[in-house]
């Protein structure tokens, strides 16, 4: 907090949510798409996530959904549960291949990958080097739109139909990637009031749906890790789980897992702050829909845009520290015990009255002469006690 | 002021749950020291293993660790039962664990000579029925 506003320091950002999730105020708003974006384009196609799926009551049917989403407006649909089934065909592959780099660790939640950017550079090796769904579902749906209608790819709009704001990052941001395939983002919520009445209209739904139970799967946390078909995995979700889990990973705490799955959304996707269900609610729900489900319906197939090559990362992560105070070795331990030396006069409530979060982020924002030792209220009112006291002193009274 | 960052931290016995937290508070420092990634993991590797000896064999004591820009130093301290046979100590493998503690899955007999795997340098002293002193280096 700086002058009566929230403020996040940029480059230790990592998109989590919490912040949006969290305040009652609504003093931070994700950013993302309106609907009109489609005005944009001459012919869209929706990139549904599969948590879009457990925002409905009582649906038996994906293809009522996808149906509904064409006569929202889109002309096309591709499922990004279908492509999340390719990544799992791909990622068994990969994790049978590479020993070496157990346990892997997923890569579809940028949050996960922006954290460990920052914070875990010995784990970046682990990650799996996999594009995630969405974008092989945007260049998929691409391919087809172009086979479809001949327009040239730029008059195609690929808008995802999304849980998180963290995906909207992504996109202008990329992870692994020159450039994101996808051309805008629209938030679940936005999406899901206008398809309520529309899907209350349709009778005979359109055969649209291309994922089964792997791909829908990915919605909720755990999803990913089913589909490698192996029990040797661990899946964790909420940010503060993932750090802890991460922390003790780069310990060397675990034996002989294969694969991570971090999500830093509480219950997977499914509990992104773009959705409108309770998540645990979103999660019974994508349950009993994905019950009667076939195992999975896409693999790679020949005409696809797709090959095993080209899903894989093009571009590597690289570590971005972010916490160092100053500038070099000795400028660093010069300021952090100075750090040291102000958190010894802070009172150590962690109060928030000075819009640090604690007492020893206080110390480092005063270190960066971001905020000064007065902006702490309970030393404030020290000195003013003391200036009175002197000020009486002075009273001739 | 000095050019180098020393921390203290005073480990309670038995306390399993707690065992970790001084490591993973030297790992945060080192972070914003801006060490490179290998010395922060093989500092907290290290540094682990010798804090969950010290709960496990010694009933806890006290760690002091000093940073420079050259190398970082771990001493861990404890007044527990001391090591009879060092050089057998070291053996990857051989531990004097109890059933309880093999149950929470310590007990491989790895900690020591990960400990001599991810320091630079280290050097242990101890007494019978008086307390080991177990120096570790790492350099920058
Ligand atoms: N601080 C200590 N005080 C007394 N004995 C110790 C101490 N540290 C280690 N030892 C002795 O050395 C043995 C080997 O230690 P080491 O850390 O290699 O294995 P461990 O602690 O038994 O098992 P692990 O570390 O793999 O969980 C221990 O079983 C114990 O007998
Ligand atoms: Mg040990």
């Amino acid at each position: 907090m700086r002058n009566h506003k929230a403020i996040i320091t940029k480059e230790r950002c990592i998109d989590c949510g919490e912040c949006i999730r969290i305040c009652q105020n609504h003093a931070k708003l994700p950013s993302y798409d309106p609907l009109e974006v489609i005005n944009d384009y001459d012919y869209t196609v929706a990139l549904p996530a599969p948590s879009l799926y457990g925002q409905f009551n009582n649906l038996d049917d994906v293809n009522i959904v996808l149906t509904a989403l064409k006569r929202m407006g889109f002309d096309d649909v591709y499922e990004v549960g279908a492509s999340a089934e390719v990544v799992s065909q791909l990622s068994r592959d990969y994790i049978k291949k590479h020993r070496e780099q157990w346990p892997l660790i997923s890569t579809a939640c940028p949050s996960v990958v922006r954290l460990i950017r920052v914070k875990f550079p010995n784990l970046i090796e682990h990650l799996l080097p996999i594009d995630p769904p969405v974008e092989i579902a945007a260049k998929e749906a691409r391919k087809r739109a172009v086979e479809k209608t001949g327009l040239p790819e730029d008059k195609i709009g690929i808008v995802f139909i999304s849980p998180c704001p963290s995906k909207v990052t992504s996109v202008k941001a990329p992870l692994g990637m020159e450039k994101s395939n996808i051309d805008a983002v629209c938030a679940i919520k936005d999406v899901y009031l206008k398809l309520l009445p529309l899907m209350k209209q349709i009778d005979d739904p359109e055969d649209l749906a291309m994922a089964g139970k792997i791909g829908v799967g990915w919605g909720v946390s755990g999803g990913e890790a089913g589909g490698l078909i192996t029990d040797n995995y661990l899946a964790a979700d909420g940010i503060e789980n993932v750090n802890k889990i991460l922390e003790d990973l780069e310990d060397q705490k675990f034996g002989n897992l294969e694969f991570i799955e971090l999500n830093a959304c509480n219950g997977g996707c499914v509990g992104g702050v773009l959705t409108v269900e309770n998540p645990y609610v979103a999660k019974v729900k994508m349950n009993r829909l994905k019950k009667y489900m076939p195992v999975a319906l896409k693999r790679i197939e020949s005409g696809d845009a797709i090959k095993p090559e080209n899903a894989m990362w093009t571009r590597e992560i690289e570590y971005e520290p972010v916490f160092a105070l100053g500038e070099g070795m000795k400028d660093n331990i010069h300021k952090m015990n100075m750090v040291a030396e102000i958190e010894k006069r802070l009172p150590g409530l962690d109060c928030g009255a000075c819009g640090a979060p604690t007492c020893l982020a206080l110390a480092e924002d005063i270190v960066k002469g971001e905020a000064k030792e007065l902006d702490c209220i309970h030393l404030l009112r020290e000195y003013v006690h003391r200036l009175s006291g002197e000020i009486s002193k002075l009273d001739p009274m | 002021m000095s050019d180098s960052i020393k921390l203290n931290y005073q480990i309670n016995d038995e306390d399993f749950t707690r065992a970790g937290e001084a490591s993973g508070d030297v790992k945060k420092r080192l972070r914003q020291m801006g060490c490179s990634p290998e010395v922060i993991r093989k500092v907290a590797i290290a540094m682990y293993e010798g804090e969950i000896n010290m709960v496990i064999h010694a009933d806890g004591g006290e760690i002091n660790v000093e940073i420079t820009p050259e190398d970082i130093t771990m001493v861990l301290k404890d007044k527990g039962p001391g090591i009879p046979d060092i050089e057998k100590a070291m053996q990857a493998g051989y531990s004097t664990a109890p059933d309880n503690v093999r149950a929470l899955g310590f007990g491989a007999g790895m900690g020591l000579p990960n400990m001599k795997k991810y320091s630079d340098e280290m050097h242990i002293d101890t007494v019978i029925g008086e307390g080991t002193t177990v120096t570790m280096k790492v350099y920058q």
